[in-house]
C-alpha cells in the first residue's frame, strides 16, 4: 500500500507539425499517492494537458510516446494492450475536460451517459447505476438532482454541465481523475462553485487527483502539492504551502509576482469634458435589449475598466461606442458632440478618435499583411502620410511598442509571438493617433506574464499621450493594476461605478461583492475561509442578485 | 414537437415554392425563342397562314400567362400537353420512360449506399492506412473519368470481348424484371462507379470531421469499446450529414443518367429529353425538366427533414 | 519583453531563411507522386493547346485520307468517319475542349466571385435576394438545365460559355460567399470597417488574399465539373458543333468502332479522364497541404 498510485518515469512525448515531430515532454517524472492531489501548473504549451492524459497513456493524435515509463497501482501501463488500457479508463481512472459543453454527446442524455460506464464495464446495473446517479448528482449539488440526468446536454447551463461530468467521472469511484482545466470556461462566480464541489467531491472520496489550470490561485486551493511545468519540462515541485511562501526558481518567482504591477496614481477626472461620454443608452439585437440604459464617461488620460460576466452586456457597450450597434436609445458623445449612431455615417474624424484593441492578436491582423501595411495603412488613411514620411513613423511606432523596427517591420504576423502581436495591434490603434482607445479583454489571451507586459506598456502610453482608455475585463485582478474608474455591470444594466478606490474598498453593491469576493487568491486557505464566511452571512449565487 | 412539424411545414412549403418558382422559369424561358414554336417547326419556307393555322392549334395566340395557368390547370389533371415532333400525348409518352430510368436509378442506388456508406466510413476509420490512400486515388480516378467513358470501357469488355451483357439496352412493357436486371447490368454499374466514388468521399470526409470532436475523445476516455464509440456516439450524430450525402449523390444520379442512358440507347427519360431538345420539341423539354427538377426538389427536402428529425437540440427543446 | 514570449522565427533561428520562391520549390519537389502526376498532366496539356498546329502536319478540319482507316504509319491513329486524322484532332481537341472549359470556368469565377463577396459584405437585402436566386437557380439539376437553355438559346459556343459559367456561378457564388463570411467575421476585418475603408480595399485586399488557398482549391474543382459537362453536353451533340475538334463530339462521332472492339473512339474520353484526374490529384494534394499548415498553427 505505501507504493505510489501513479509513477511516471522519464516520460518523453513527441507531437507533430508540418511532418516534423518534436518533443513537447521533455523526461518528466511524476509521483502520486493515494488520494492526494497534484496540482500541475504552467502556462500554454507547457505540455500539462498532454502530461495529464499520458496518465491513462493516452495520446492526442498527433502525438507518441517516444519513451518512459507510466506505472499506474503496479501496472507498467505503457506495456498494456489496448484491451487492458481500456478497462481501466472510466472504471480506475476517469476524466474531466475543460468544456463540458464539447464533451458531452449532443444527442444522449446525462444519465444515459453517466450509467454507460458501469453498465459498458460491468461494475453496476443499468437501474443501480441511474440510482447512484442521482445520488452523485444530488451531492454534486445540481439543482433537481432527480430529474437532470433526464436532460439533453443543450438543456443544461454550462456550470452545472462541468458538475455533471465530475459526478460521471465518479461513476465507477475511480482511484484518479485528471482535471484538465475544468474552470477555465466558467465566470469567476460558477468557478467558486465548481471548485468547492470539486473539492469536497474528491476529499469525500477521498480520490487521487490530478488538477491542471494556467491559474495558479485556483490550483492552490486545490493541491497537496504542485508541479510548475514549462517547454515540456518541469520547472519545481513542492507541497502547495512550501510553493506559496517560499518558490526557489526564477521562472516560478516570475509567476507568483505576476500580479505585481500597479499604475502609479489614479489620474482624477478633469473638470474638462469628458472625451466619451455614453448617455443612457439602450442597444440590443432583434427585440432583446442587451444594454439598458447605461451612462457612463471617460476623460483624458483616464482608464475606466468595464467589468462583468459573461451576459453582462460589457462587450456590447464597446460596439455601440464604435457604432457597429446603432442603440435604440440614447446617444455618445465625443469631446462633447454627438456622434452618429452608426459607424457608417461618421466621419474619418470621428473614426480616427475612437480605436479599438482586440482580444484575440491572431484575428485582429490580417495574416496577409506585413506589419509593415497594417500600422502603415491608419498612417496614410487619417494623416495622408506617405514615402519617407511613412517609414519613418512607422519604424517610430514601432520602437515605441519596443519592437526593434528592422527586424520586425516587414514580418508577418504569423512570425510573431501572442504578445508581440498584442503590441502591432497597438501600434495600429496608436497609428490613428486617437483620443480614445477601447481596449476589449486585451491581456486574457496572454500568459501572465506577457499579460504584465502589455498591462505596463498601455500605461506608459497613456501617460505618454494622455489617452483615455475603456478597458473591458472579467479580469478582477487587471482592473486593480490599470483602472481609474470602475464600471460594475450586470445582465445589461450597470450595477455600480465610481473610482477605483470607491469600488474596491467596503460598502460594495451585492453583487460587486460577490464577484470581488469570487477572485481566487493566492492564499490556499482562501477557499476555505470564503466558504465558512459566505457559510455564515448566506450564500449567494451570481443567479440570486439581480 | 410542434416546433419540428412546423419547421417541416415550413421546408415542404419553401419546397413547393421552389417548384412553382422553377415552372416559370421553364415556362418563361420558351417565350425568349427567337421566333415562335410554328415557325420552327413549320420551317422557313412556310406560309404566313400556315404559321398562323399552327399557333392557334397549339393555343399560341393566347397570352403567356393564359398558356401557363392553362398548363398547369392541365399538369394537376395529368396532362402534359402533346408532343410537338410526333403528335403524342406526352403523359402517356413519359409514363413509360419514367419508369425506367426509376428502375435504372433505384438498381444503381440501392446498392451504391450502403456501400459507400460502409467504405467511407472504413476509410474514416483507417484513416491514412494503406487502405484509405489506395481508397483516396481510385475514388478520385472515379470521380474524374466522364460517364461515357466508363460505359464504352464497359461495353468493350463485358459486351463486345466477353458478350455477358448487351451494349444497347432492349426493353418493353413485356420485359421480365429478371431479363431487365440483365439489361440494366451495364448502365446501372457506369452510374454506380461514379456515385460510390463520390458518396464513399463525402462519408469519409463527414466521419472523420466528427470523429474529431470532443465528444468522441471523452467516450475513448471513459474506456468504451470503438465499436460503441462508433455506434452510440459518432452515428446518432451522423445521420444528417449522410442524408445530406445521400440527397446530393441521388441528385447526382438524376444527371448522369441522361448520358448513361444516351450510351446505351435505353429507352428512358433522359434519352427523351435530349431528343426532344435535339428536335425543339419544347412541351417534352419542359415536362422533363420539371419531372427531373421536382425529383431534384424531393430529394434536397427529404435530407432537410432528416436533419431535423435527428437534430437533438430541436428534438428536445429547452 | 518577457523571455517566454517567442515568436515561432526565433523558435526557429537555426533554420536556413529561404524566399517564398525556394519554399515553394522545395513543397513541389517534396509532393507525392500523384500531385507531381497532376502538375505534369496539366503542363502537358496546357503545352499541347498553345502548340497543336505546330505539332501535325494537318489542319483540324482537313479531309486527308480514307474513312475509319486503320491505326499506321501515316496516320498514327487512323482517321475518322470522314477521313480526319485522328490525332490531329485529339491534338486540337485540347485547344478547343479545355481552352473552353477554361474560359467558362474564369467568366464563373467572375460573376459568382464578385457576387459572393459582396453578398458577404453587405450581408443585408443584397444578400438575401442573391441568396435565394442562387437557391432557385441550385434546385434546378445544372445538365437539365443547361440542355433547357440550349434549346431556348441554340447551341454556339458563346452561348454554352455563358449559359455554363452563369449556372455554375451559383455554386462559386455560394463559396465565396461562405469562406468570405469567415474573414467578415474576424476583428482585422472589422477594424478595416471601422477605419472607414471602401468597399473595394476590403474587397481586395482584407478578403481575397484571405481567401486564395480555398478558392484556387474551388477552382480546380469547378475546372473539373465545367470541363466534364461540356465534354458531356458534346457528347450528347448538343455542346460543341462539328466541325470543331472537340473531345466529347469525337466520342460520339466514332462510336460504332466500339462494337468492332477498337478502342480509337474512347482515346478522347481517356485524354478527358486524365486532364480530370491530374487536376483533382493537384487539388487533393493543394487542400491537404494548405489544411496540414493551419493544424500547424
Amino acid at each position: 500500500m505505501n507504493d505510489p498510485l501513479l509513477e511516471i518515469r522519464n516520460l518523453q512525448i513527441d507531437g507533430e507539425s508540418d511532418e516534423i515531430w518534436h518533443e513537447i515532454i521533455k523526461g518528466i517524472d511524476l509521483n502520486l499517492d493515494r488520494g492526494e492531489v497534484l496540482g500541475l501548473i504552467g502556462e500554454s504549451g507547457a505540455g500539462k494537458s498532454t502530461l495529464g492524459l499520458a496518465a491513462m497513456n493516452f495520446v492526442r493524435p498527433g502525438c507518441r510516446i517516444r519513451g518512459g515509463s507510466i506505472r499506474f497501482d503496479g501496472q507498467e501501463l505503457t506495456e498494456q494492450s489496448e484491451l487492458t488500457l481500456r478497462k481501466l479508463r472510466g472504471v480506475r481512472i476517469a476524466y474531466v475536460a475543460q468544456s463540458a459543453a464539447a464533451s458531452f454527446n449532443p444527442a444522449h442524455q446525462l444519465i444515459d451517459q453517466f450509467s454507460e460506464i458501469p453498465v459498458v464495464h460491468g461494475v453496476k446495473s443499468r437501474r443501480e447505476a441511474e440510482k447512484d446517479a442521482k445520488d452523485l448528482y444530488s451531492r454534486v449539488l445540481l439543482p433537481d438532482p432527480d430529474g437532470i440526468g433526464y436532460r439533453y446536454p443543450h438543456q443544461v447551463s454550462g456550470g452545472q454541465l462541468q458538475r455533471a461530468m465530475t459526478a460521471m467521472a465518479l461513476s465507477c469511484r475511480p482511484d484518479l481523475i485528471i482535471f484538465d482545466e475544468p474552470t477555465t470556461a466558467l465566470d469567476v462566480t460558477t468557478q467558486i462553485e465548481v471548485l468547492t464541489t470539486i473539492r469536497d467531491i474528491v476529499r469525500e472520496f477521498n480520490t487521487a487527483a490530478i488538477y491542471i489550470s494556467h491559474d495558479l490561485a485556483v490550483v492552490a486551493q486545490m493541491a497537496d502539492r504542485i508541479m510548475v511545468l514549462r517547454y515540456g519540462e518541469l520547472v519545481e515541485e513542492a507541497t502547495t504551502r512550501e510553493m506559496m511562501s517560499s518558490p526557489k526558481m526564477e521562472y516560478t518567482k516570475s509567476l507568483w509576482a505576476v500580479r505585481s504591477f500597479k499604475k502609479e496614481a489614479e489620474t482624477v477626472a478633469s473638470a474638462m469634458s469628458p472625451v466619451v461620454k455614453v448617455n443612457s443608452v439602450t442597444a440590443g439585437y432583434g427585440s432583446e435589449d442587451i444594454l439598458k440604459e447605461v451612462s457612463f464617461e471617460i476623460h483624458r488620460g483616464q482608464t475606466v475598466a468595464i467589468v462583468g460576466e459573461s451576459g453582462s452586456g460589457k462587450s456590447t457597450a464597446a460596439r455601440v461606442i464604435t457604432g457597429l450597434l446603432p442603440p435604440r436609445v440614447g446617444d455618445i458623445q465625443l469631446n462633447g458632440k454627438i456622434l452618429p449612431k452608426s459607424f457608417k455615417a461618421r466621419n474619418k474624424e470621428q473614426l480616427r478618435h475612437v480605436q479599438m484593441i482586440y482580444q484575440m492578436a491572431d484575428t485582429a491582423l490580417n495574416p496577409r499583411q506585413r506589419i509593415r501595411n497594417i500600422i502603415g495603412r491608419p498612417l496614410t488613411f487619417y494623416l495622408g502620410l506617405t514615402g519617407k514620411q511613412k517609414e519613418a513613423r512607422i519604424r517610430e511606432l514601432l520602437s515605441l511598442i519596443e519592437l526593434e523596427p528592422d527586424l520586425y517591420i516587414d514580418r508577418f504576423p504569423d512570425e510573431l509571438s501572442g504578445g508581440q502581436k498584442q503590441r502591432v495591434s497597438i501600434a495600429r490603434a496608436l497609428a490613428a493617433e486617437p483620443e480614445f482607445i477601447i481596449c476589449d479583454e486585451v491581456t486574457s489571451a496572454l500568459d501572465q506574464l506577457v499579460a504584465e507586459g502589455i498591462l505596463r506598456l498601455l500605461d506608459r502610453l497613456q501617460r505618454e499621450f494622455n489617452l483615455a482608455y475603456m478597458f473591458i475585463t472579467h479580469d478582477l485582478a487587471t482592473v486593480k493594476a490599470i483602472a481609474d474608474n470602475v464600471v460594475v455591470m450586470l445582465q445589461g444594466k450597470i450595477v455600480e461605478q465610481g473610482s477605483k478606490t470607491e469600488i474596491f474598498s467596503p460598502p460594495h453593491h451585492d453583487y460587486t461583492e460577490l464577484l470581488l469576493s469570487s477572485v481566487p487568491e493566492m492564499d490556499p486557505d482562501w477557499l476555505n475561509e470564503l466558504i465558512a464566511h459566505r457559510e455564515k452571512h448566506g450564500v449567494m449565487s451570481s443567479t440570486s442578485i439581480s | 414537437m410542434n416546433r419540428i412539424l412546423l419547421m417541416i411545414l415550413q421546408r415542404f412549403g419553401l419546397g413547393l415554392l421552389t417548384l412553382f418558382v422553377v415552372s416559370i422559369i421553364i415556362f418563361v424561358g420558351v417565350e425568349f425563342l427567337p421566333g415562335d414554336i410554328a415557325e420552327a417547326l413549320l420551317g422557313q419556307g412556310a406560309s404566313p397562314e400556315n404559321v398562323a393555322a399552327l399557333r392557334h392549334e397549339l393555343g399560341l395566340d393566347r397570352p403567356a400567362h393564359i398558356r401557363y395557368i392553362d398548363w398547369w390547370a392541365g399538369v394537376l389533371q395529368g396532362d402534359l400537353g402533346t408532343s410537338l415532333a410526333n403528335r403524342r400525348d406526352i403523359a402517356e409518352l413519359i409514363t413509360f420512360r419514367l419508369s425506367n430510368t426509376l428502375f435504372l436509378a433505384l438498381t444503381a442506388a440501392a446498392i451504391s449506399v450502403p456501400l459507400a456508406i460502409l467504405f467511407g466510413i472504413l476509410a474514416a476509420l483507417y484513416r491514412n492506412s494503406a487502405y484509405d490512400r489506395s481508397v483516396n486515388v481510385i475514388t478520385l480516378g472515379a470521380v474524374s473519368a466522364p460517364e461515357f467513358l466508363t460505359a464504352y470501357v464497359l461495353i468493350l469488355y463485358f459486351s463486345v470481348k466477353l458478350g455477358w451483357f448487351p451494349s444497347l439496352s432492349n426493353i418493353d412493357q413485356d420485359t421480365s424484371f429478371i431479363d431487365k436486371l440483365h439489361q440494366v447490368a451495364l448502365p446501372a454499374i457506369t452510374l454506380m462507379g461514379v456515385i460510390l466514388a463520390y458518396m464513399m468521399r463525402m462519408v469519409r470526409a463527414s466521419i472523420i470531421n466528427l470523429l474529431a470532436s470532443a465528444y468522441i475523445e471523452m467516450a475513448h476516455l471513459k474506456g468504451m469499446p470503438k465499436f460503441r464509440v462508433i455506434v452510440k456516439h459518432a452515428l446518432p450524430n451522423a445521420w444528417a450529414p449522410i442524408a445530406n450525402i445521400i440527397a446530393i449523390s441521388l441528385a447526382y444520379l438524376v444527371v448522369g443518367v441522361v448520358v448513361v442512358e444516351v450510351v446505351f440507347i435505353y429507352p428512358g427519360l433522359g434519352q427523351l429529353m435530349v431528343d426532344s431538345v435535339s428536335n425543339r420539341d419544347i412541351p417534352v423539354v419542359q415536362a422533363c425538366s420539371m419531372i427531373f427538377a421536382g425529383t431534384y426538389i424531393l430529394l434536397n427536402l427529404t435530407a432537410d427533414i432528416v436533419s431535423i428529425c435527428t437534430n437533438p437540440r430541436l428534438l428536445h427543446p429547452k | 519583453m518577457s523571455s517566454n514570449d517567442i515568436s515561432p522565427l526565433e523558435a526557429q533561428v537555426n533554420r536556413p531563411q529561404r524566399t517564398r520562391l525556394q519554399n515553394a520549390l522545395r513543397e513541389i519537389l517534396k509532393a507525392p507522386i500523384t500531385a507531381k502526376f497532376g502538375m505534369l498532366v496539366i503542363l502537358t496539356y496546357g503545352f499541347v493547346a498553345i502548340f497543336a498546329p505546330f505539332l501535325t502536319p494537318y489542319s483540324e478540319t482537313e479531309i486527308v485520307g480514307p474513312e475509319f482507316d486503320v491505326w499506321g504509319d501515316e496516320f498514327i491513329l487512323g482517321t475518322d468517319g470522314l477521313g480526319r486524322d485522328m490525332l490531329t484532332r485529339l491534338l486540337f481537341g485540347a485547344r478547343n475542349t479545355v481552352g473552353i472549359a477554361f474560359i467558362t470556368t474564369v467568366l464563373a469565377f467572375v460573376i459568382g466571385g464578385i457576387m459572393g463577396l459582396l453578398a458577404a459584405i453587405y450581408t443585408g437585402w443584397f444578400d438575401q435576394i442573391a441568396s435565394r436566386v442562387v437557391d432557385v437557380l441550385m434546385a434546378i439539376p445544372q445538365l437539365i438545365f443547361a440542355l433547357m437553355l440550349l434549346t431556348i438559346f441554340g447551341t454556339s459556343i458563346p452561348i454554352l460559355i455563358i449559359v455554363i459559367a452563369t449556372l455554375d456561378a451559383t455554386r462559386i457564388f455560394r463559396v465565396t460567399r461562405a469562406v468570405s463570411l469567415n474573414v467578415v467575421v474576424l476583428d482585422y476585418f472589422e477594424a478595416a470597417r471601422l477605419r472607414g475603408e471602401r468597399i473595394f480595399w476590403l474587397c481586395i485586399r482584407e478578403i481575397l488574399p484571405n481567401i486564395t488557398a480555398p478558392l484556387l482549391a474551388e477552382f480546380g474543382l469547378r475546372f473539373c465539373f465545367v470541363f466534364l459537362m461540356i465534354a458531356a453536353l458534346s457528347f450528347l451533340g448538343l455542346g460543341i458543333q462539328p466541325p470543331t475538334a472537340d473531345w466529347g463530339s469525337m466520342v460520339r462521332e466514332n462510336a460504332v468502332l466500339i462494337t468492332y472492339g477498337d478502342i480509337t473512339p474512347i482515346l478522347p474520353a481517356i485524354a478527358i479522364a486524365i486532364l480530370t484526374l491530374g487536376v483533382n490529384f493537384l487539388v487533393d494534394w493543394f487542400l491537404h497541404k494548405s489544411s496540414g499548415l493551419k493544424d500547424g498553427h
